[in-house]
């Protein structure tokens, strides 16, 4: 049991608050057909990434984050831009924004001094969920020890204080955000300023990405924007209770996948563990799978839009 | 301010502007809305009479949606303002209810038809305050006007074209307001519905509300409204339909894309 506590429970909660952040407002871009900014984000992650690094010049996690998250903002609003200026579908301008960042990223990477740093695909696509272990764990006394507390993963409560801050801004915003997704026009008539409702959106939603790619990559990140919040969808009628079944969901997909990616291998004779995070994007689609065959309110999903 | 009328303040260094009757419930002056280079609204004045229905009416393409949506905000204009009850247009939303067009929104949101009513009501609720039981009567009351309360806990989404559009309307009713702002009401929907929607219109009227629609079908004009506005990018005539409504006018709106047999048909005001 002491194992469980030091090795798989901080990633399993690590991974449940990422999955959650994302999924929250993953809903809401879902329903803007907007899904793909999470996508976008975890691209212009990477040029964030490198010139946070070459503005300080050492490899830590703040100025990672900050660089990170400034070049989500950056993408924001040029997306934004290029939306509203072009008069284009989001879709379009995402591809072209954040694209370009990506690519703005590489060159970057490739024109300056950085070789000797190893910033490394795998970490940030897979993250580092296994590693996130928490040696003073030694037993359930532990849980409140405030020592033992202290040296738990930082990613843990920076998780959970990310995870927490949206909640609470979707539970604070839910009229607006609900009804600027709906009926934008409508919304701007009752005087809600609906681009920064947009906007604050979109926001939140890179505040979320970033901090989960740090913690567990971008895999997890892109699949937990769409596949809860779409599986959802099709469970229920209702955007309250889509959004519980969409926590259900990213919460079943970050437990089952760490689970099945320790032990799945095992009990079919393997010898090593998987990627959890490969894994619990992959749980998350397979939940997907089964609400599109299965989701009692499918039927309208994909019918051609009257008018 | 009973002066009856209220003089602006200047633009820009430009001479005054023209005057705007205090009483008007609408009036833009000056409107000009673009997309692009070309312009889909270009320099239209209006005053609606109190109490009015009014017809915005015109060939497709002509500003008579981007005119609404200018006047409410929706989409920027170049310029133009506009005048609601005598107030500018941010402190008076509170009397202005608004019904767009069915097709501008996505209706498989998963939402039921109480909760699309319940929006209209967004403004008073604020971000946090709980719906309770006189809001939610109020919301049926808004639903049975429009022959709507039996479908109360449907998702929106399984409704026909015609009952979506009663659904906006009831949204619009429970907004409470005193000026109705409605595009294109009755469009696509089935005889029912629009014999249900322009009854509801006309007891607004009754209740001395204002309402203003863009509207299609010329065969309705004289049957639905008293006042007429005709446009195509710029104003083209507006007044009492009794006077306005005439074949000089319409064929000046629609030009040669209106069959001079057609126009004989209409009920038209001589002149």
């Amino acid at each position: 049991m002491d194992g469980f506590l030091q090795l798989d429970l901080p990633p399993i909660l690590i991974g449940t608050l990422a999955a959650i952040a994302c999924a929250l407002p993953g809903n809401f871009l879902v329903l803007r057909r907007q899904a793909l900014i999470g996508d976008a984000i975890s691209h212009v992650v990477l040029p964030g990434i490198v010139v946070a690094f070459l503005v300080t010049g050492v490899v830590a996690t703040w100025p990672m984050m900050l660089g990170a998250a400034g070049a989500a903002v950056v993408a924001v609003v040029l997306i934004e831009a290029v939306r509203r200026l072009g008069r284009i579908e989001p879709g379009a301008a995402m591809g072209v924004v954040f694209t370009a960042m990506f690519a703005a990223g590489v060159l970057v990477l490739e024109q300056s001094d950085t070789s000797s740093v190893h910033i490394d695909v795998e970490h940030a696509l897979y993250g580092n969920l296994e590693s996130l272990i928490w040696l003073s764990g030694e037993g359930w006394g532990s849980l409140l020890d405030p020592a033992a507390l202290a040296d738990l993963p930082p990613e843990l409560p920076r998780m959970a204080a990310v995870a927490a801050l949206i909640a609470l801004l979707t539970a604070l915003f839910w009229r607006p955000l609900k009804l600027s997704t709906f009926d934008e026009g409508f919304a701007a008539t009752l005087g809600m300023p609906v681009r920064a409702i947009s906007f604050g959106l979109v926001v939140t939603a890179a505040v979320a990405a970033v901090a989960a790619f740090d913690a567990v990559g971008s895999i997890i990140v892109i699949a937990m924007f769409i596949c809860p919040p779409a599986a959802a969808r099709l469970m229920t009628n209702r955007l309250e209770r889509q959004v519980a079944w969409s926590v259900a969901f990213a919460t079943l997909s970050a437990v089952l996948g760490y689970v099945l990616a320790g032990w799945g291998p095992l009990w079919l004779g393997g010898e090593n563990a998987v990627s959890a995070a490969g894994m619990i994007a992959t749980v998350s689609g397979a939940i997907l799978g089964l609400a599109c065959l299965a989701g009692p309110h499918r039927s309208r999903v994909g019918a051609v839009r009257e008018g | 301010m009973q002066q009856g009328e209220v003089r602006l303040a200047t633009d820009g260094g430009r001479a005054m502007s023209p005057t705007v009757p205090v009483d008007s419930p609408f009036a833009v002056q000056e409107m000009t809305v673009s997309y692009g280079e070309k312009p889909v609204v270009f320099n239209v004045d209006f005053t609606a009479p109190p109490e009015s229905m009014v017809a915005i009416v015109g060939p497709n393409g002509a500003g008579k949606s981007s005119l609404l949506k200018a006047a409410l905000g929706i989409v920027p204009s170049i310029s133009g303002r506009v005048t609601v009850f005598g107030e500018p247009l941010a402190t008076a939303r509170r009397r202005i209810a608004y019904v767009p067009q069915r097709a501008s929104v996505d209706w498989d949101f998963p939402t039921r038809v109480i909760d699309v009513v319940l929006m209209g009501m967004y403004r008073e609720l604020g971000l946090l305050k709980l719906v309770r039981r006189p809001h939610r009567e109020r919301a049926m009351a808004c639903l049975a006007r429009v022959g709507m309360a039996d479908f109360a806990d449907r998702q929106i989404g399984q409704l026909s074209g015609g009952q979506q559009q009663r659904v906006f309307l009831a949204r619009a009713l429970a907004q409470g307001a005193d000026l109705y702002l409605l595009d294109e009401p009755f469009a696509g929907v089935d005889a029912a519905t629009e014999k249900a929607i322009i009854d509801v219109l006309k007891s607004l009227k009754a209740e001395r509300k204002t309402v203003i629609a863009v509207h299609h079908d010329l065969a309705t004009v004289a049957d639905y409204f008293d006042h007429l506005l005709l446009i195509n990018v710029r104003k083209i005539a507006d007044g009492p339909v009794a006077t306005t409504f005439t074949a000089q006018n319409l064929q000046a709106t629609y030009g040669g894309r209106l069959a001079t047999a057609h126009i004989d048909q209409l009920q038209l005001a001589s002149g």
